[in-house]
């Protein structure tokens, strides 16, 4: 594990590629030591908001020290990153979490799952992995982001909630429509895609490794705000309660309760 | 210059602290902190058996501040010895122990498994305002805080700081509880009870409903009560809310403590602690000072 920094990183550029979801390149060292899965925590400059974003690395360019975040206004902090413009600074911590497993699926059949704004997080994990890779996006309509992005690293399938594009329904739905079959699953997205997934997953036998996420505090893994039931005792508190920010986000299905 | 405090005979290398619960053990800082560079570290409440803590959403954001409603998770003395007392041990800097519990006896557990431990002081959380049992029920009250107190007292071998909560109508009236029943120190303020409601949702943000509010918020707040305490008992008191760099330390040293904590800050900036070491020999060699000691109460 590399040394955990609060680094300040110049804003490359900024677009919006969706209803409120904004797509930021960011350069900055902290590129070099990321890992798929893994997050950094971006700070608000109003002194009002104290409290570091969690966001997930959606995209990297190691070379060049570059980090893309790509990520949904969800409130204030949010509201005030998507108003940054190349040159502009933004204060950050990283790089955060576990992240994926990408020396687990070798050799294996994965199907990378994102739902709506934990869909980013998938790109660079389809980068890191020379499997073959079926990658099941799902959407509320037809406002799609990334999904061309991830046409490049391997076979994509769209679901939407309103049916507009691709499958109606969930990512779930694309299995079944197409009868895709796979030996391991990472997912990313919201917490009812990743309860269907880790049901799925137990029912055919199949490894899954799910992101989580949860109100966080300090990102470093002090302050305990931001944890999830374990399904066996878990190494730090020895309770149940396992910390999303350090040993997540990145959990085994069966390793949570969810 | 001269940065040295003594609390109860004990001797910090500067007057700056972590607050309990914003640090974990010092483990999950030493990435950004130099451990050896602060006067204490002040450990996360550990009871005599692991505690669960509470349902999440644990944290949320206010205005200038945040709430936590964590519940005191905690591994237990048992890990806590071997692994964090240990981790500690490596480092030049004086450990402190924040001890939680759900009973007294359950305190006097803790207290007695950490007699022959190399730490430098217990602090004794009778504050925390996010459990049902035990810890602020404690706090609240003049007789049930004398009672714990001199409990504790008969048992420690350390030194035995007192941590009071701000949740009181009279928090000197607490203090001097404390003090008659032999506390060595005090260490204030705990969180402040406070509460945020997601008015699109109609729901508390915080699964707890309420939790505790710390940050520059606060730190207003917890001035004048170090004020108020310092001018009613002789004993020590560290001295913590909101702050962020050596100007707010020493906001508190001249309202009458004799050291500082570094809490929720820690969470916004990583390197607070070691900032607000620098910043307070910033002042003291701006404004002529030769010994920390000389700021201690020196409002006018």
């Amino acid at each position: 594990m590399t040394r955990k920094k609060k680094v300040t990183a110049t804003v490359l550029s900024q677009k919006q590629i969706g209803e409120q979801i904004f797509d930021l390149w960011l350069e900055t060292k902290l590129a070099k030591n990321a890992h798929p899965g893994q997050f950094v925590a971006v700070y608000p400059h109003g002194e009002s908001m104290l409290l570091p974003r969690p966001i997930s690395i959606c995209e990297t360019d190691q070379d060049k020290n570059r980090l893309r975040l790509v990520y949904r206004v969800a409130g204030k902090g949010t509201a005030e990153f998507s108003t940054c413009k190349a040159g502009d600074k933004l204060n950050i911590l990283g790089v955060l979490g576990n992240g994926f497993p990408v020396d687990k699926a070798k050799g294996k059949r994965v199907f990378l799952m994102g739902g709506g704004i934990g869909i980013p997080p998938m790109l660079e994990l389809a980068k890191a992995m020379d499997e073959k890779k079926q990658i099941l996006l799902g959407y509320r309509n037809k406002d799609l982001f990334l999904e061309e992005d991830l046409e490049k690293y391997g076979d994509v399938y769209v679901a939407t909630e309103d049916g507009s594009v691709g499958t109606k329904g969930t990512v779930m739905d694309i299995i079944k429509a197409y009868s895709l079959q796979a030996d391991m699953i990472m997912a990313c997205g919201p917490m009812p895609m990743l309860r269907a997934i880790k049901e799925y997953a137990a029912k055919q036998g199949m490894e899954a490794y799910i992101s989580l996420e949860e109100r966080m505090a300090c990102g470093v893994g002090a302050c305990l705000g931001c944890v999830c039931k374990t399904t066996e005792e878990d190494a730090h508190s020895h309770v149940h309660n396992a910390r999303i920010c350090t040993e997540g986000p990145v959990f085994e299905a069966g390793e949570v309760a969810i | 210059m001269n940065t040295e405090v003594k609390i109860a005979g004990v001797t910090f290398k500067n007057p700056v602290m972590t607050a309990s619960g914003t640090f974990g053990s010092g483990m999950e800082y030493s990435d950004f902190v130099d451990l050896n560079r602060l006067g204490a570290v002040v450990t996360k409440g550990v009871a005599n058996v692991p505690w669960e803590g509470n349902p999440t959403p644990r944290v949320a954001e206010v205005y200038g501040g945040m709430l936590n409603a964590i519940g005191l998770q905690n591994p237990g003395i048992d890990v806590f010895m071997e692994r964090d007392l240990a981790f500690l041990q490596k480092y030049d800097t004086n450990v402190i122990v924040n001890v939680c519990g759900k009973t007294v006896s359950d305190y006097l557990e803790v207290v007695e498994r950490l007699s022959d431990a190399p730490i430098a002081m217990l602090e004794i959380n009778v504050s925390c305002p996010n459990v049902k049992e035990g810890a602020i029920a404690f706090g609240q009250k003049a007789d049930s805080l004398y009672d714990i107190t001199s409990q504790v007292k008969k048992k420690a071998k350390q030194p035995v700081i007192m941590k009071l909560s701000p949740n009181v109508t009279d928090i000197t009236e607490m203090a001097k509880a404390a003090e008659a029943a032999g506390a060595d120190a005090l260490s204030m303020i705990n969180t402040i009870t406070g509460m945020k409601i997601d008015i699109h949702r109609k729901k508390f943000v915080l699964a707890n409903k309420t939790g505790g509010m710390s940050g520059p918020a606060v730190k207003p707040v917890a001035v004048r009560m170090v004020y108020q305490t310092a001018q009613a008992v002789k004993i020590p008191i560290i001295g913590m809310g909101g702050i962020g760099n050596g100007e707010d330390a020493v906001e508190f040293l001249l309202a009458g403590a004799s050291a500082v904590a570094v809490g929720a800050m820690n969470f916004v900036n990583p390197y607070t602690t070691v900032e607000v070491v620098e910043g307070i020999e910033a002042y003291m060699r701006q404004h002529g000072i030769e010994n920390v000691t000389e700021l201690i109460g020196a409002v006018e």
